[in-house]
């Protein structure tokens, strides 16, 4: 059996989210040939569900801001467990990142005098969200990728990658196949780029789309590479709870931002009742200076609800726990109180969230502008990922490299709402830069065929299984495990029996199969997802165990402090010799006297 | 409560058929649930696009009960569930199986399609200045998540098959995004006219109607385009004036 079609590549760019667009463009804008795959149509990627916006210190808002303010926020959100380096590389150069999106043709909101307008945000000291009202993770990729097409990028739409093919311990291509027809076509490519996403669909609520199959993770994983952090799984606080079907849509915290408050059944703002000490100085004392503080007030200091999102997440766990929750299991946001406090308040909801005033009226039959929604914890984004060279994004595997949320380090064990897209034109820059500059230096690459051979085999396997295991059924039981036992609250006994079940489920999932044709056939599909996702909840189970502690987004009931032996390292997953998971603690790069110097200061 | 679900069944090559399927529905739920429920209890290999499921990818258009819809945005309580609710692929594209339509076209057309150009920054710092009056009338167009619903439902394209000749609603409100773009210096009237094909729109807007983001795309894109073709091309004065200039 031969792939039905064979290209070739200097560069080949495996997704074409925010990363994977960034990183197109500047690799074809250096001269090299790129090739770019993605799993749905091209600007559908998850990066489109993004709302509140991109986090750049350009200081429009508040000339108070730096890159060093940014710098030191992030590294406060992420429990300094962060890559200090990506993390003062994306506060540096994010500002240029947005100025060039506007070259792109992108529209941002604009202050008065005319500049980008920046808006607060959790865990920012200062407003720095460039956005476009609550749909910016739009203007994003449609501006990526109306500027990729007219750079000879050639998009190979609907095709997924199923293994990563290596030619001497070097990254060498990948094997894929079209969904439309159910082809295989292998790429070869001097250098490959990951910019795969995330792991949402490991778990049973999430925000994230069916791409978030952690695709990227596994296919590196299973190559030899490095994976760190991966118990940082960051649940946004607020996702939908009501109807049903359309649980974990995410709320964006621009509901917060723009003056929304969260509420128990008993009408009580409980976020007052419990401020982190490290936290305390930045916080808000009473209900007035919170509003005054979204409101632009300079003087004033942010609401509790603005704290980040792993604390606001386990208060709201808290309260639903503890019976205070509202009917359908979440509590309440409300934005629709700002009518005391603003005339014509309805417009001004509109105008500010226009997409979830619509989400909410067309999901829920709920008006935003009168009625508090109701709102839960939801599966949103993975700190952890593919380890990489801060400057150059390259992982342990030459001339593999990853960028945007399947790689990790610039969050360490939380991420600030923001960080995400902005980390996506950085680091998706850098990556494509650096991948280019290693295409030009080295040779083409040979295919291993022995490889696609048996990656061919093992793909086609699900249709000859007799009496197999629905693949849909799997998933749903794989998710359920997630959510269930290695979710937002964590202890040992519960992630040991999650290790069981997914041993179970590697069994089920290796007698999952399907019938018929290959043409676009979901079930088929979702059989060949399994594999990631279960290498990826595996890694996020046996990472969360070996931290005893809790920290960000990775919060245990049988460890709840901080330790400071954790403090000082990174949880690293890797394939053993013998085929199975390996975990050891590395680490945290050490940080430079100067940047340390920028930290204390920012404290106060 | 059970309901049943219509559904186009097809493979390339052959002509389709409905299949029906009955399934269990509860309170809010929207199409593509009954869809994802379908696929996963009694057809694993019904084909259907989609992504976000929150209406904000415009990946899952199809035509519901006839009418085009994004299947994650459209509620059953929406719908009469005493008949078979039926759902069909777009029918203005190519299908390629059951709900999944080839929409390549429309990435075809774009790229014909004259980039931003940006004019000179406005301050020393290589930016620009923009008021946010100017950028709301952009950013409506900017809205949209290329359904392509507006292309499906255009009778130019659907009844008449004019696709070599005529770009559709959703590029006109691509190129009105970039001839009112504050800050873009280029000129696509010329295109416009002699190659887009906007003659051929007599502003019916069935476009208009389908939009799942409520783009009010033939008012305020296709006709002030049309007003700019004709001001440049067709007005006698200004064909005047260029005579003697």
């Amino acid at each position: 059996m031969v792939p039905t079609e064979s290209h070739a590549y200097d560069v080949l760019v495996v997704g074409a989210g925010g990363a994977g667009l960034r990183a197109a463009i500047e690799a074809a804008a250096s001269g090299v040939s790129v090739g770019l795959i993605c799993k749905s149509l091209l600007g559908k990627a998850h990066t489109v569900m993004a709302e509140g916006g991109m986090a750049a210190a350009m200081g429009h808002n508040d000339d108070r801001d730096s890159w060093k303010v940014h710098f030191a926020d992030t590294m406060r959100g992420g429990q300094y467990v962060n890559n200090w380096r990506m993390a003062e590389i994306h506060a540096r150069e994010a500002p240029d990142r947005v100025r060039e999106l506007e070259a792109y043709g992108a529209v941002f909101d604009r202050t008065p005098d005319g500049r980008i307008n920046q808006r607060n945000f959790g865990g920012h000291r200062y407003p720095r969200l460039a956005h476009v009202g609550d749909r910016t993770g739009l203007e994003l990729i449609r501006t990526l990728q109306d500027h990729t097409i007219h750079l000879g990028v050639t998009v190979h739409m609907e095709h997924t990658v199923i293994e990563l093919l290596l030619d001497d311990g070097r990254a060498a291509g990948v094997l894929a196949y079209d969904r439309e027809r159910g082809r295989f076509h292998t790429f070869a490519a001097k250098t490959v780029i990951l910019a795969t996403g995330g792991v949402g669909r490991a778990y049973k609520i999430t925000s994230n789309s069916w791409e978030g199959t952690g695709d990227g993770h596994g296919l590196a994983y299973r190559a030899g590479a490095e994976l760190i952090d991966m118990e940082f799984v960051q649940f946004h606080p607020t996702g939908m709870v009501w109807p049903p079907s359309v649980r974990g849509i995410l709320v964006t915290e621009g509901v917060r931002g723009e003056g929304g408050v969260l509420r128990n059944s008993d009408g009580r703002r409980f976020m007052f009742d419990d401020i982190p000490d490290n936290y305390k100085p930045q916080t808000a004392s009473d209900p007035e200076e919170g509003w005054r503080y979204t409101q632009g007030d300079k003087e004033a200091r942010r609401p509790p609800e603005l704290l980040t999102r792993d604390h606001v997440a386990r208060c709201i766990n808290r309260e639903v726990k503890a019976g205070r929750g509202s009917p359908h299991g979440g509590v309440f946001l409300d934005i629709a109180w700002i009518k005391e406090k603003l005339p014509d308040a309805a417009a001004h909801i509109r105008r500010k969230l226009p997409s979830m005033y619509h989400q909410f009226k067309e999901l829920a039959d709920l008006d935003i502008t009168t009625t508090p929604m109701e709102v839960g914890p939801t599966t949103h984004y993975i700190m952890g990922g593919i380890r990489v060279n801060a400057d150059s994004q390259e992982s342990s595997i030459p001339g593999l490299f990853a960028a945007g949320e399947c790689a990790a380090g610039i969050n360490g064990a939380n991420r600030l709402g923001g960080n995400s897209l902005s980390d996506l034109i950085v680091f998706g820059k850098r990556a494509g830069e650096y991948a280019a500059a290693q295409a030009r230096q080295v040779g083409a690459p040979r295919i291993d065929k022995a490889a696609v051979e048996r990656a061919m085999g093992e793909a086609l396997a699900p249709f000859e299984r007799t009496a197999p295991e629905n693949p849909y059924k799997v998933q749903q039981d794989l998710q359920e495990s997630m959510q269930a036992l290695v979710g937002i609250v964590r202890n040992a006994a519960e992630m040991e029996e999650a290790l069981g079940r997914l041993a179970a489920l590697r069994e089920r999932a290796a007698r999952a199969g399907v019938d018929g044709h290959r043409e676009y056939h979901t079930g088929w599909h979702t059989c060949l997802d399994l594999r990631n996702l279960l290498d990826v909840s595996e890694a996020i189970t046996r990472s969360a165990l070996e931290r005893r502690e809790s920290r960000g987004g990775h919060f245990r009931e049988d460890h709840p402090d901080k330790e400071a032996e954790f403090g000082a390292c990174n949880i690293l997953t890797r394939r053993g010799p013998d085929g199975g998971m390996v975990v050891s603690r590395v680490d945290v790069p050490a940080m430079p006297p100067e940047l340390a110097q920028v930290i204390e200061e920012q404290k106060s | 409560m059970q309901a049943t679900f219509r559904i186009w069944r097809s493979k390339a090559g052959e002509a389709g058929r409905f299949a029906d399927y009955p399934t269990e529905v509860s309170e809010g739920m929207v199409v593509l649930d009954a869809v994802h429920q379908i696929q996963a209890d009694q057809a694993p290999d019904l084909a259907c696009r989609w992504n976000c499921k929150a209406g904000k990818c415009g990946s899952c258009s199809a035509e519901v009960n006839g009418r085009p819809k994004l299947m994650c945005m459209t509620r059953l309580n929406t719908l009469d569930l005493a008949q078979p609710v039926t759902i069909e692929p777009m029918r203005a594209f190519p299908n390629i199986r059951d709900l999944v339509t080839d929409v390549s076209w429309n990435f075809q057309v774009k790229t014909g399609i004259r980039k931003f150009r940006p004019r000179a920054a406005d301050a020393a710092d290589g930016t620009w200045r923009m008021s946010q009056r100017d950028a709301d009338r952009v950013q409506e167009f900017r809205k949209c998540i290329e359904c392509f619903l507006c292309q499906d439902v255009c009778h130019v394209l659907r009844d008449h098959d004019k696709h070599e000749a005529f770009i559709g609603p959703r590029f006109f409100a691509y190129t009105a995004a970039l001839e009112m773009h504050p800050l873009d210096a280029d000129d696509r009237l010329g295109d416009l006219k002699e190659h887009h094909g906007i003659g051929y729109c007599n502003i019916t807007k069935c476009c208009t109607k389908v939009c799942p983001e409520h783009i009010h795309i033939t008012d305020n894109a296709i006709i002030p385009l049309k007003e700019r073709v004709v001001d440049r091309f067709y007005d006698p004065v200004t064909r005047l004036l260029r005579m003697f200039r």
